[in-house]
This record gives C-alpha cells, sequence and structure tokens, in this order.
C-alpha cells in the first residue's frame, strides 16, 4: 500500500518502510482529528433529538429567511466583486503604467484585515457616532444593524477573492491574444467577450466559487455591523450564534449542517476546478 | 483640442493598445477608494482623534492582555501549524496511499468552513462535556473556555495556509536533486536537512506568516471556545466588539489600530527573515 | 561494373578528413582530429592513466518497465580511464544502461562489476558514482564551492577529511576546471555553461570510480555545446576518470568519445572505436544513425547489387541473393558522364555554409538522394532539372528490405 516494494536500491532514496507508515498514520490521524472530527460533532449534534427536531430546525421561518438573506447579501456580493475583479485585473495586466505594486497591496488590503475590524470600519463611517452617522439619521436610513450595512461588509471581505485568481493567470497569459484581436479590427467589448473571456473562464468561476463561500459563511464582519441588537433577519451564520447564545444547542448545530453542506459542495467543486481544468487556473496555486 | 486632453490620450496610449484603460482602472480605482480606503481611513482618522487618550488605551491592562492573548496563542497555534503542515504536506506529496486524495481535499476544509460552524464545533468537542473534553477533564486537563481552546481554534484554522503554501515547493523538488545528494554519499537523513529543507524553509516561513496573520484577527472560531473574561481569555477583536457596544468608538478604533499596527510590524520582519533564508546560504 | 574500393587498412588514415567533412563544414577539425585519434587508439584498449582505477564489468543486463523491454542482455567491459559514448534513439535502452549503473535503476537479472566486486546489488550512496544529469541538478541554495564540497562534507565523521583539506581540495579542482572564480556565486547565476562545468566538478569531488552523465550538453545552445564538448575531453585527457555518457547526438558521440556503443531497443548494435562505428557500420541502422546517409532500394544477385531502376551494378561481395539496400554517404558521391553511372534528376540545389547540396531523383527509388559538392566544384555545378548520372566512391551494402540488421553472407 505504502509506494512500490522496498528493494536495496531505493534505500539511498527513500525512508525506511516502517517510517513511511509511521508518517503516514501520523498524517492520517492528525487530519481526522483536526479536520473530521469537528465535521462529526456538528452532525452528531444536529442530530441529538432526532430526525424530526432535525427537520423543525430546518424548517423554521427564521432559518428561512437567514437562508434568503445569506443567498440575497452573497448574490450582491459576487456580482459587484466579480465586475471589480474583472476590471481591475483587465486594468493591471493588459497594460503598463507606474503603481501596480501599490495597487496590488490595496486590492490584498481586506483580506489581511481581521473581520471585526472589517465591521468596526464601517460602524466608523456608518454608526450613530460616525462620519455619516447624523446624515444618515437625518435622512431615516439605516446601513448598520440593517441590511445594507451586513452586504457593505460582506463586500469589503470578499473584495480581492475574484481579482486573487484573476490577476495571476491574466498576468501569465499576457495582452497578446487581445493586442492580436485588435488589430484584426476587433471593439474593446468584442476582444473581452471572445478572446479573453473564454481564457479566464474556469479562473473566473474559481474566484466566483470562492468569494460567495466567503460571502456566505462571513461571521465576523457582519456580527460587528449588526450589533447586539440582531435585526429582524440575519445571515445563517449570524443565526447559529443566535440559536447557540439562546442555549438552543440542537437547533444551532441545525442550522450549522447547513453550512457544512455549503462547504462540501464548495470543496467538492474546487476540487472539480483543479483537476479538470488545472492548466486554465493560476499557477500559483497554494495560496489563499 | 487643448493640451490637457492630448496629454492624457498620450499618456493612455503609452499604456498600450488595447482599449477600455480609462474605464477598467477608472472603475477600479473608485471602487477601491470606495470600499477599501475611505472605510480604512476612517479608522485611522478616529483613532487620530484620541490624541492624548492613546496614553490611556496603552496603559489599559485589558488592552494589553487582549493584544498578549490574540499574538500570543496566534503564534503558538502558527508555529503547531507550520510542523504539522509540513508533516502533512510531505506525506501527502511523497508518499501514495489509498485515500490519498481525500485527504488532500480534506486539508482545505477549514478554509471553506464558515467560522460559527468551526467555533460551536470546537466548542462542542473540547468542552468538559465534549467528545474529547470529556476525556481530558479527569485528567485535570481543561481546554474549553482557556487560552488553550484559543489556540487550538486557531491551528485548525490556520492550518489549511501552512499545507497548501510547502506543497507546491515540495512538489517542484524533482527527484534529480535527491539523486544527486545520494550519489555523493549522502545519507537520507543528510539529504533530507541539506538538500530538501533549504528550498522549503522559505515556503514555511510564508506558511506561518499567513496562518499567523489570520489567527491574530480570528473571531468566528475563537469566540464561542475562549472565555471572554478580560484579562485572562479575552481577545482583540471582541475587546473591539466590547468597545463598540460601549459606544467607545474611539477606544475601539484605537485597539484596531495597534492591532493592524503589530500585525504588520510582524509580518515586515517575516518577510525580511524569508527573504534571507530564501537568498541562500554561504558556509 | 564498379569495384568497391573500400579498404580496411585505410580507414585511420582517411577517417578525420571524412569526418570533418560530414560535419557543417568545419575543416579546421582535421588537424586537431588526427592527434586526437592517435591518443584514441590506445586508450581504446585496455590503456589506463588513472592510478589504481578499476574495469567495469556490465555481463547479461535485462531490464522491464511493465511490458517495455529497456534492456534485452547487455554486456559490456568498460576498461578503466576509458570514455565510452552510449548511443542511439530515444527507447533504445541507453539511458536505462547508464541508471542501472548508477544505481538508480535495479535490473531484472545480470550482474554489474566494479572492479572484481559485484555491485549489482549496491545502492547509490554505496556505489561513489560521480552523475552528472541534463539539467545538472545543482543544488540551487548552495554556492558553487558548497555545491563541490557536498560530497566530501556529507561524509560520515570518520571519513570525512579536515575542513581545510575540503577547503584544499575543492578549490584545487574548481581551478582546474576553469571555474575557480565562480565559487560564491549561486546556481541561478550561472549560465548553462558554467553549471554542466560546476556539475561534473562536484561529481569528480568524490573522486569516484566512473562518471556518468546523462545527455550532459543537451540543454545548452549549439555553440557552447561544442565549446563544452572540447572541455569534457580536455579534462578527461587530464584526469583520467573512467566515463561513460549517454546522448542521441552522434556527431558528439564521434567527437568526444574513445569508444562508441550504439544502442537500439534494448541490445547493442556495435561496440567499436568512432572510425570503427563510421566506416564499417555492422548494419543498415548503425550506418542510417551515424552521420547523413543515401539509401538505394534494390536486389542482390551473385554478389553484384543492382538499384531498382537503373542499370549500373556494383560489387559486394559477402552479401546474400535477394533484397538489400546500398548505402553512400552524400560526400562519397562523384558525377559521372552519362551512362557510367545511376541517371538521376537535379530537383534542388542548395548553398550551405561551405558546400553545395544537390538534391536528386532516382527512377523508381522513393527517397531522395542528397549529394555534396565542394565551393571549389562551383563551376561544373549543375542546375535544377539537369539529368545527370553520379556514382558513389564509396558504400556498403546490406541485405533486408527495410535496412534491418542483416547478418552478411
Amino acid at each position: 500500500m505504502a509506494g512500490t516494494t522496498d528493494v536495496a536500491i531505493n534505500q539511498a532514496l527513500r525512508e525506511p518502510a516502517w517510517l513511511r507508515w509511521l508518517l503516514t498514520a501520523a498524517c492520517i490521524v492528525l487530519l481526522v482529528g483536526i479536520v473530521v472530527l469537528p465535521l462529526a460533532v456538528v452532525a452528531v449534534e444536529a442530530l441529538r433529538q432526532g430526525w424530526s427536531a432535525y427537520l423543525t430546525a430546518i424548517a423554521d421561518p427564521d432559518t428561512r429567511s437567514a437562508i434568503r438573506m445569506t443567498l440575497f447579501v452573497a448574490v450582491i456580493s459576487v456580482v459587484v466583486n466579480a465586475t471589480f475583479g474583472i476590471a481591475a485585473a483587465w486594468a493591471i495586466t493588459k497594460f503598463r503604467f507606474p503603481g501596480k505594486r501599490l495597487l496590488l497591496t490595496l486590492i490584498d488590503l481586506p483580506f489581511s484585515v481581521s473581520p471585526v475590524v472589517a465591521g468596526l470600519v464601517f460602524v466608523l463611517l456608518f454608526g450613530a457616532q460616525g462620519w455619516l452617522g447624523p446624515w444618515l439619521k437625518a435622512h431615516d436610513i439605516h446601513i448598520v444593524f440593517a441590511t445594507p450595512g451586513i452586504v457593505l461588509a460582506t463586500i469589503f471581505v470578499t473584495f480581492p477573492f475574484v481579482a486573487r485568481e484573476l490577476i495571476p493567470l491574466m498576468q501569465q497569459q499576457g495582452p497578446d491574444q487581445e493586442e492580436a484581436a485588435s488589430s484584426l479590427g476587433a471593439s474593446g467589448w468584442t476582444v473581452f467577450r471572445r478572446v479573453t473571456l473564454p481564457n479566464i473562464r474556469w479562473a473566473l468561476l474559481y474566484g466566483l466559487l470562492l468569494c460567495s463561500a466567503r460571502a456566505m459563511g462571513e461571521f465576523g464582519a457582519v456580527s460587528v455591523v449588526s450589533g447586539n441588537i440582531r435585526g429582524l433577519t440575519n445571515t445563517l451564520p449570524l443565526q447559529v450564534e443566535i440559536l447557540y447564545n439562546e442555549y438552543n444547542y440542537t437547533a444551532a448545530f441545525a442550522v450549522a449542517t447547513l453550512l457544512v453542506l455549503l462547504a462540501l459542495i464548495t470543496l467538492a467543486f474546487k476540487l472539480w476546478l483543479e483537476r479538470r481544468h488545472a492548466d486554465a487556473l493560476s499557477r500559483r496555486r497554494g495560496r489563499h | 483640442m487643448s493640451i490637457a486632453s492630448s496629454l492624457r490620450i498620450a499618456s493612455v496610449r503609452q499604456a498600450g493598445p488595447l482599449p477600455g484603460l480609462p474605464l477598467a482602472l477608472g472603475m477600479t480605482l473608485v471602487w477601491l477608494g470606495l470600499i477599501v480606503l475611505l472605510p480604512l481611513s476612517a479608522l485611522l482618522l478616529k483613532s487620530a482623534t484620541l490624541g492624548s487618550g492613546w496614553i490611556k488605551v496603552l496603559h489599559d491592562p485589558r488592552v494589553f492582555a487582549a493584544l498578549k492573548l490574540s499574538f500570543g496563542t496566534a503564534f503558538a497555534a502558527a508555529l503547531f501549524d507550520t510542523i504539522v503542515g509540513a508533516l502533512i504536506a510531505w506525506v501527502l506529496v511523497r508518499y501514495r496511499f489509498a485515500g490519498r486524495a481525500f485527504f488532500d481535499a480534506l486539508v482545505d476544509l477549514p478554509f471553506a468552513l464558515p467560522t460559527a460552524v468551526a467555533g460551536i464545533a470546537l466548542t462542542a468537542l473540547y468542552a468538559g462535556n465534549g467528545w474529547i473534553g470529556s476525556w481530558l477533564a479527569p485528567r485535570g486537563i481543561k481546554i474549553a473556555y482557556t487560552p488553550t481552546g484559543i489556540a487550538i481554534a486557531l491551528a485548525f484554522v490556520g492550518l489549511p495556509f501552512c499545507v497548501r503554501t510547502m506543497q507546491p515547493v515540495l512538489q517542484s523538488l524533482g527527484a534529480e536533486f535527491e539523486e544527486a545528494a545520494a550519489s555523493l554519499g549522502a545519507t537520507r537523513m543528510t539529504t533530507l536537512r541539506r538538500v530538501l529543507l533549504p528550498p522549503l524553509l522559505p515556503s514555511m516561513i510564508t506558511g506561518f506568516a499567513l496562518a499567523f496573520a489570520r489567527g491574530v484577527g480570528e473571531y468566528g472560531s475563537v469566540i464561542f471556545i475562549a472565555g471572554n473574561i478580560p484579562r485572562v481569555s479575552q481577545i482583540a477583536p471582541l475587546l473591539i466588539v466590547i468597545k463598540l457596544d460601549e459606544y467607545d468608538y474611539a477606544g475601539a478604533a484605537a485597539v484596531a489600530t495597534l492591532m493592524l499596527a503589530l500585525s504588520f510590524v510582524i509580518l515586515l520582519l517575516l518577510n525580511v527573515l524569508q527573504k534571507k533564508v530564501a537568498l541562500g546560504r554561504h558556509d | 561494373m564498379i569495384e568497391n574500393p573500400i579498404d580496411s587498412h585505410r580507414i585511420s588514415a582517411t577517417f578525420p578528413h571524412r569526418l570533418a567533412r560530414d560535419a557543417a563544414g568545419n575543416h579546421a577539425n582535421v588537424a586537431h582530429a588526427r592527434t586526437r585519434d592517435e591518443g584514441r587508439r590506445s586508450r581504446a584498449g585496455a590503456g589506463s592513466q588513472k592510478e589504481g582505477g578499476m574495469d567495469i564489468g556490465i555481463e547479461g543486463l535485462h531490464k522491464r518497465f511493465g511490458t517495455f523491454p529497456a534492456l534485452r542482455g547487455v554486456d559490456l567491459r568498460i576498461p578503466s580511464g576509458q570514455l565510452l559514448a552510449l548511443l542511439g534513439p530515444s527507447g533504445s535502452g541507453k539511458t536505462t544502461l547508464l541508471r542501472t549503473l548508477a544505481g538508480l535503476e535495479e535490473p531484472d537479472s545480470g550482474r554489474i562489476l566494479f572492479g572484481e566486486r559485484d555491485a549489482t546489488r549496491l545502492n547509490l550512496r554505496e556505489r561513489n558514482v560521480g552523475l552528472v544529469f541534463q539539467h545538472y541538478a545543482l543544488f540551487p541554495h548552495l554556492s558553487v564551492f558548497e555545491n563541490v564540497a557536498f560530497g566530501l562534507r556529507s561524509r560520515k565523521r570518520r571519513e570525512r577529511p579536515a575542513r581545510a583539506d575540503i577547503q584544499k581540495r575543492v578549490l584545487e579542482l574548481l581551478e582546474r576546471m576553469q571555474i575557480g572564480e565562480l565559487r560564491e556565486r549561486l546556481p541561478d547565476q550561472l549560465s548553462g555553461g558554467q553549471k554542466q562545468r560546476v556539475a561534473l566538478a562536484r561529481a569528480m569531488a568524490i573522486e569516484p570510480s566512473v562518471l556518468l552523465l546523462d545527455e550532459p550538453f543537451g540543454a545548452l545552445d549549439a555553440k557552447v555545446r561544442i565549446e563544452l564538448r572540447r572541455w569534457l575531453r580536455h579534462i578527461h585527457e587530464e584526469t583520467g576518470y573512467t566515463t561513460v555518457f549517454v546522448t542521441h547526438d552522434q556527431e558528439e558521440a564521434l567527437e568526444l568519445a574513445d569508444r562508441v556503443v550504439v544502442m537500439r531497443e534494448g541490445n547493442i548494435q556495435q561496440d567499436g572505436t568512432p572510425e570503427q562505428v563510421y566506416e564499417e557500420p555492422a548494419n543498415a541502422f548503425v550506418y542510417d544513425f551515424l552521420g547523413r546517409s543515401n539509401r538505394l532500394a534494390g536486389n542482390v544477385r551473385g554478389g553484384m547489387f543492382q538499384a531498382d531502376g537503373c542499370g549500373a551494378t556494383f560489387a559486394c561481395a559477402e552479401v546474400a541473393d535477394g533484397a538489400a539496400q546500398l548505402y553512400a554517404r552524400p560526400h562519397d558521391l562523384a558525377l559521372v558522364a552519362t551512362g557510367e553511372g545511376l541517371a538521376a534528376n537535379v530537383i534542388d540545389v542548395r548553398q550551405l555554409a561551405g558546400r553545395y547540396v544537390l538534391t536528386l531523383e532516382l527512377p523508381q527509388q522513393s527517397r531522395v538522394v542528397e549529394f555534396d559538392v565542394g565551393n571549389d566544384a562551383r563551376q561544373a555545378l549543375p542546375a535544377r532539372g539537369d539529368l545527370v548520372a553520379v556514382r558513389p566512391l564509396r558504400y556498403r551494402v546490406f541485405a533486408g528490405s527495410n535496412g534491418d540488421v542483416a547478418k552478411k553472407g
């Protein structure tokens, strides 16, 4: 099972068989312990009171509106950030201009900032004591503690995902094909639609996948923006927290299974993309 | 045509023959400004308004303890992840065994899983009556609601970063280097130490940095398992939330700025270290 | 009727000239080749320059990868100090043979002997062979000095020389390889040719029983390749290590080696000096593989070869009756008066550096004939569309219809 047979010749090039077995076993145990156990716990706890309790929790109207809210926020974030990502990648990879490094760093910024800080900055902008607070109050516009705030915070947090997937790939591809198409008389949109898009479609899909997964699962930023007073509707992760804090553990885990399912689907999709279209994705894999 | 517009056209043309730069770049900059720069500058400006209030913040033992806890647990977790991640990356790249692809896919799970789910799951595991917690409690080991619990949660979250940065490097180290080293008389141990480890070191440092940065700011997976007792098990992000609830916007901004500044410095140092290691050694 | 002028006594005298002409008009090779060949002939035997060197023996090696037979019973004896080329197309088994010698592959059956010692079961580390790879495999994080010193530093404490000794030996070696000033550089700061020199120095530092080079110049530019070839020859003559190198470039093998082993599909086709394999190829494959060649299909009857669609016949004693092929080198043809040779139609005249190449089409021959004409014959050059007659001054005839190995007689 562990590799080819251990001939004398190979001793110089491999670890001894017993060591290989030991390391493999250690790896498996570690992965099961660190990754699989938490998943198992969610499933077990969700079903602790039986299937009917589980289904009731899932079908609960609060849960249903949380699902709707989550999807709503995710769709907006994905569309907005995909547009931005494409525009940014187009500008950065098909043209020469100074300051690209800075631009890239700024684009990456939301990625390296704590989600709580992400939520905080929007509270500082739109909160009651924020910059725009008084103005918003005067016009009876609610951003924080309401849906717009959640949307904005999620957009901030998922901002770089699409760009990060597209930029390395488009940089590898270079502007040659587009310039050739342009020289043949194609307009800008045609060039983009018929030359660029086919080349980047799998990387784009990958970026959309990561973006939506993160958007649906975001907790910290959204929690801060929603404040202590939970609004009428929440996203699924917020709903999990609420149920948990009410000591309604089974329901909390039940809702959590939905998010686990989401994660597994994301992973499956991701795996499929990486297997099937590895060459169409950026070669700079392995960086999140 | 005015001078200004012809200059503009000239500079755009210099960037390249393709159309769409003004639109794309314009969109990018506007978006960037609105979504990223504006909010972040609000943070910096708000903390700047503290003025002398900064001294109070810096001397607040709650703040100090929270920062120490966040950075300390993130460091420990990243260290654990780097070592364990190296083992996992090695086994996944070098050995063949049944289910390898499955385990390889598993590595990405902590990254794909929403943090709140991770939070309650880990708490359920390590609480006194949890699967692992109940096994450790009779031995006097308490994990949930202690800094150890926080570290474990951060280790969960940071693992993919370490494994995924090391894997490509391991994969790119072809058999030839090991064959050359063995032909020159090196034992397997020597080959691992002198030929395989050095090229791996920069990626180990990068993985550590990524896991560390993630761990410092982590909220969802930690908030349930941390005890949230002030000065003992209260992480910095939670302190920010608490201050917001108290309407101490400036205080919250201050803590956030401190967090960002410290992270920035540490990451810079790690970046420098990584560059030094990557350049090679001259014995 | 045209006599076959091949006369074995005359081989060595004319070989350098012929080799030089076969190459791209590089006549400067000639003088160099002559002195080198004399040295070679003495080394092609059992001469050894290295003190205490050992012979390498390969007996009955078989190796199969799945269903693919890479080696089909190879026997070879390499005297100490020889520079041997394993030459052949891809799939011929030459690389497998080299890797088996190194200990990177284990043979299914057969023996490898280093001197008197059966080394078949020794692993790579214990064999003390010097490996040089096509893509150098220099350790990217170590300087040139550290790369070369690696082998010495990796020895067990008891066997390891003192630090100062290592320093001295490595520096000496670097100087000898003319890379002394590169010693602090990292591999990615070196050119391809420099990297390969470092790789060779690294392999030599451990004083191996044999140097094994796997397509060592394959990754280099043409000019660098030629330069490094000469340099390797020089180093070999200075140091005297037994060296085996694998190549698919016949020019490289012929110019560099004391002895050439031509392989095909896991078997040795011919084993001899460069002169021997070039002038006296054992079969059509070897003839065709080494240098450019022309081929005429035809028949042999009673010791005379007649090409299809042509009246002229050529003597070829020892070839059995039946279908056969005649091979001649492009520079071994001559224009003759109509009727005295093979009628041909000139379909192309090209000028290359130092010579003209005529492409001729012969009736009923599927392959065109290439005819090299020196610059001095420019006046009498035929034009495209002309009808000419050619005849080979030197040729070989092999039985068989598609050039397979056929035993004579």
